[in-house]
């Protein structure tokens, strides 16, 4: 099915977030839909999707204008979305959800016929090489995994057409490589895939075509054979990018921090941190690489005063700080940016200046005894939203009106503008765009060349490379490694993330 | 690879929404978003959600509560059995009867038009106090709902829900009922003094047992709460049972009268009592609390989004205590006013539901201390009001129990009231957080 957009203009409250916007997308072709975030990508395709009017231009398919007046119409002509968040229901089985909807019944009083419904899942699943367990519950099933269930729920209903939106934000490097493969199989099945993402390797790595769009509109369209990974990088942020991060050889100087065989129990009360050590020194900035859920996130806790470690010392400058309270560890000089920036970093329905001042709104200036001087942290708020390129109207609106970028700046702002000798940061980057990539690492390096200690937790092995000045890979709530970064290569490092031991990743490497 | 195109019929909408697709299509090209979260809720954003829906809620139930009315009067009722040969009857004795009780409910509660001219014009100083005799009642009335509702409207900001007034309140009046009867030889402005205090001080106790319980297991202060107030009304009425308490010279469960008063504010012959003042001083010093202190910043941040509170170094279950411990000490202040001024001994019905009526005052108040102090004035009237009004008309007092309880029901549900009057709800960001969100100055403005 040949699918085209004509003209889409979609007007909101002083925004033109679609300003004619043309896009073809061909039968079995991949097409990447590239850009920052509030370009305007999800607004096209909830226009698409039935789910928002647009104020000018049209759709068609195959060559024939249609109409949809919400999803069901859209599904019905063939389309599929994959959402960011997944709608599935995490108590039912994947069958269930699959067919949820859209129910196989049998007889007049229309009961469920979960046999019938099993094998057409299954049938599914084989046709298109997206195996997933039909009787397994949805709640215990990797990410990857869900995000395959969701697609089968767009082919059960007969989809020609799947929009992927951002579906790479929640994998892992390999569930990538495996939904790539997915979707070529899918490709080959002549289903064509809108593939929404500002990851510029995977648009080169598995797009046919590419449209950039930036501030709402076309900026560019063109093949992965032609074009590069700063070009695009360039196309989407509207300037020149450095997708290198610039850093003189750090020069590190005392230990800031020092974890001493440090022991830590997760939700469940199973061990997440296994009897770890090592030591961040001031001047350098030391990445714990892994993948997601192998301590890291529990280690973090401990070191922030936020989860009580159970065995182990934790050292910050000297100073023993094991089992210290989150506000005493952060008065001792400790930034830290969380892991989940809207969970544990913002309260979103607080002011951005409020948000600037969350773990210093009780101190001088901000405020006397116990009376707050609004005018200080508003003129503080005001100062650092310039300094930081916070964009926003006005410093008074709610956290939850900036993008994801503009929200970790926030963050940034508020810890680099204190007194900070030893930086936590946990996946500083995830979700954000080319353009604050390239803002937050500058300032992390820059902190780094002040003197400061700089932790950063990444899932991302791309940050990690670039950043390190030295490598430490979690695995299995164990640090593995910590190699010189000019010997952490690409693969050594991914090879220990997988769980191999020392020797046999350097033999890999 | 053959894709077998088996013809299926155009299938519903199925789980894959994102939106409820009416939503989408009434609110044109901007997407709805509800309120999200407990204290977002209760506390609703924008004039809409404050003012608008609140005083349309009140409408509405005093809307319903006119049928009642209609239904209750034997009259009315009469002339509705013979609605065929006479429907103009019917309603103009329907309309009769509810102009008739609303009437008296208002009169009741602020006084009469013609009875202030008379006696502003004869200027006797008797005959003006009993002209303002329902203003005074009324204020009477608020006062202890004035602290009832700030002691549900307090933890609603920091995202509790204290359902514990009625017990706060009781405990306050058992701590302070002792100070207030035992010889202390205190003089008469201290021992005042020492019995508002020792109110205080009971109903923090009490209620900073389910702060506590919340900051050390978790236990939910909804439930902690609601059983307290069992128990604190069982402890009132054991107290009531023993030396200390009871008066010597009766049989029935009932306690020494405290030794001291609020002084009347208007003269004697007017209850209206310094308790006024002290409730409304209370009231302004929680919304100073609240939105100019570094506490009130905790207390909502906690309210809010507790981990990002506790990551940026507040502490949960430190606030968590201290908002139930302020709360009972607010319910405590009303139950040592109402000792103070019109029930001067504890008995067993001592509260008459002040602290179950301080939730929803809360919640018409929007948790804000001005809106509070507003809706518990209101209450006060529909109290005093109504008392006259069954006098003048034989319309049941109870009717407005029901009133109240239909406000909250309009409250809780503000999707109906936003039906029934067809007002749209503020526009705010699309779903996907990349829509980019217009202004909240400008959505406010949306027609």
């Amino acid at each position: 099915m040949r699918l085209e957009l004509r003209g889409i203009t979609k007007r909101f409250p002083g925004v033109v977030a679609n300003d004619h916007v043309d896009l073809v997308v061909e039968e079995g072709e991949i097409h990447a839909l590239l850009g920052e975030n509030g370009a305007g990508k999800t607004t096209l395709m909830n226009i698409l999707y039935g789910l928002y009017r647009a104020d000018e231009g049209e759709v068609l398919l195959d060559g024939r204008p249609v109409r949809f007046e919400g999803p069901g119409d859209a599904i019905a002509a063939g389309l599929g979305m994959v959402h960011q968040h997944f709608m599935l229901i995490p108590v039912f089985t994947v069958s269930e959800n699959i067919i949820l909807g859209d129910e196989i019944t049998t007889g007049r009083l229309g009961f469920l016929d979960l046999r019938r419904a099993r094998r057409k899942v299954e049938e599914l699943s084989s046709r298109f090489g997206l195996e997933v367990p039909p009787d397994a519950l949805v709640e215990e099933l990797p990410v990857g995994v869900q995000q395959r269930v969701e697609i089968l729920k767009a082919l059960y209903r007969e989809a020609r057409v799947l929009i992927l939106d951002e579906p790479t934000a929640v994998l892992t490097p390999q569930e990538t490589e495996d939904l790539f493969d997915v979707m070529r199989q899918l490709r080959a099945t002549g289903r064509s895939i809108i593939f929404i993402t500002h990851k510029l390797k995977e648009v080169l790595a598995v797009a046919d075509r590419i449209t950039v769009l930036r501030r709402g509109r076309v900026v560019g369209a063109t093949t992965p054979g032609e074009t590069t990974e700063e070009e695009l990088a360039s196309m989407m942020v509207g300037r020149a990018v450095r997708l290198v991060v610039e850093k003189p050889p750090a020069r590190p100087g005392e230990p800031v921090l020092e974890v001493e065989g440090l022991v830590v129990r997760d939700d469940r009360d199973q061990v997440a941190v296994d009897g770890v050590s090592f030591a961040v020194r001031a001047g350098e900035i030391v990445c714990v690489a892994g993948v997601q859920g192998n301590g890291q996130t529990e280690l973090v806790e401990a070191l922030t005063g936020l989860r009580p470690p159970e065995a182990g010392t934790v050292r910050v400058l000297g100073r023993d700080a094991t089992g210290w309270t989150p506000r005493r560890v952060l008065r001792s000089g400790v930034g830290h940016v969380p892991e989940d920036r809207q969970k544990d970093g913002l309260i979103v329905t607080f002011t951005i200046a409020d948000n600037l001042v969350l773990n210093t709104y009780d101190l001088p200036p901000f405020a006397r005894w116990i009376v707050r001087d609004e005018e200080a942290v508003l003129r503080a708020a005001e100062e650092r939203a310039r300094a930081f390129d916070i964009r926003t109207p006005s410093v008074q609106l709610p956290v939850s009106t900036l993008s994801g970028g503009n929200q970790q700046k926030v963050i940034v702002a508020r810890e680099f503008s204190r007194e900070v000798r030893l930086l936590v940061a946990s996946q500083p980057t995830r979700g954000l765009d080319v353009g604050s990539v390239e803002y937050i690492h500058r300032h992390l390096v820059e902190q780094r060349d002040r003197g400061v200690a700089v932790l950063i937790v990444s899932s991302e092995l791309d940050e990690v490379l670039a950043l390190a000045d030295r490598v430490a890979v979690m695995y299995r709530g164990r640090i593995v490694d910590v190699p010189p970064a000019e010997r952490a290569t690409k693969e050594r490092v991914g090879l220990l993330m997988a769980g191999a031991r020392l020797e046999e990743a350097a033999a890999g490497g | 690879m053959g894709d077998p195109e088996s013809p299926r019929a155009p299938r519903p909408p199925g789980g894959v929404e994102v939106l409820p697709q009416d939503e989408a299509r009434a609110a044109g090209p901007v997407v709805t978003r509800e309120p999200t979260g407990f204290v977002e809720i209760v506390t609703g954003r924008g004039w809409r959600e404050t003012v608008l829906i609140p005083a349309l809620a009140v409408l509405t139930a005093l809307l319903v509560g006119a049928l009642i009315i209609v239904f209750t009067e034997p009259d009315a009722l009469a002339a509705w059995g013979r609605f065929l040969r006479d429907p103009l009857g019917a309603l103009s004795a329907s309309a009769r009867a509810v102009g008739d009780a609303y009437r008296a409910l208002v009169t009741g509660a602020f006084g009469d038009p013609a009875r202030y001219a008379e006696a502003f014009r004869t200027g006797d100083a008797r005959e003006i106090a009993r002209a303002f005799n329902p203003l005074s009642e009324t204020l009477v009335a608020a006062t202890p709902l004035v602290l009832t509702g700030l002691a549900v409207a307090l933890p609603f900001r920091a995202g509790l829900f204290n359902i514990g007034g009625e017990g706060q309140l009781t405990a306050g009046a058992v701590a302070a009922a002792v100070v207030g009867f035992s010889p202390t030889g205190l003089p008469g402005p201290l021992r005042l003094a020492a019995v508002v205090l020792a109110g205080a001080v009971g109903g923090a106790a009490w209620g900073a047992v389910p702060g506590y319980l919340k900051a050390r297991t978790g236990a939910h202060e909804v439930i902690t709460t609601i059983m307290l107030n069992f128990v604190a009304s069982f402890l009132a009425l054991y107290m009531l049972s023993t030396e200390l308490y009871r008066r010597p010279d009766r049989t029935d469960p009932i306690s020494k009268p405290v030794e001291a008063a609020y002084p009347h504010l208007l003269g004697p012959s007017l209850r209206v009592h310094a308790g006024l003042l002290v409730a409304l001083a209370v009231a302004a010093g929680v919304a100073w609390l609240l939105d100019r202190t570094t506490v009130g910043f905790g207390f909502q941040a906690v309210g809010a989004n507790p981990d990002a509170a506790r990551a940026a170094g507040m502490s949960p279950s430190r606030t968590y205590l201290a908002i139930m411990a302020l709360a009972g000490a607010l319910a405590g202040l009303a139950g040592a006013n109402q000792l103070l001024s019109v029930t001067p001994s504890l008995t067993p019905g001592f509260s008459s539901g002040f602290g179950f009526d301080g939730i929803t005052l809360a919640l018409l108040g929007r948790a804000r201390p001005v809106g509070v102090v507003l809706a518990a004035l209101l209450f006060g009237a529909l109290r005093a009001g109504a008392r006259s009004m069954q006098a003048a008309t034989q319309t049941p007092v109870d009717i407005i129990v029901v009133i109240q309880a239909l406000v909250v029901v309009f409250i809780a549900a503000p999707a109906m009231v936003r039906g029934i009057y067809r007002i749209r709800t503020r526009p705010t960001q699309g779903p996907a957080g990349e829509a980019p969100a217009p202004r909240p100055a400008a959505a406010e403005e949306a027609p």
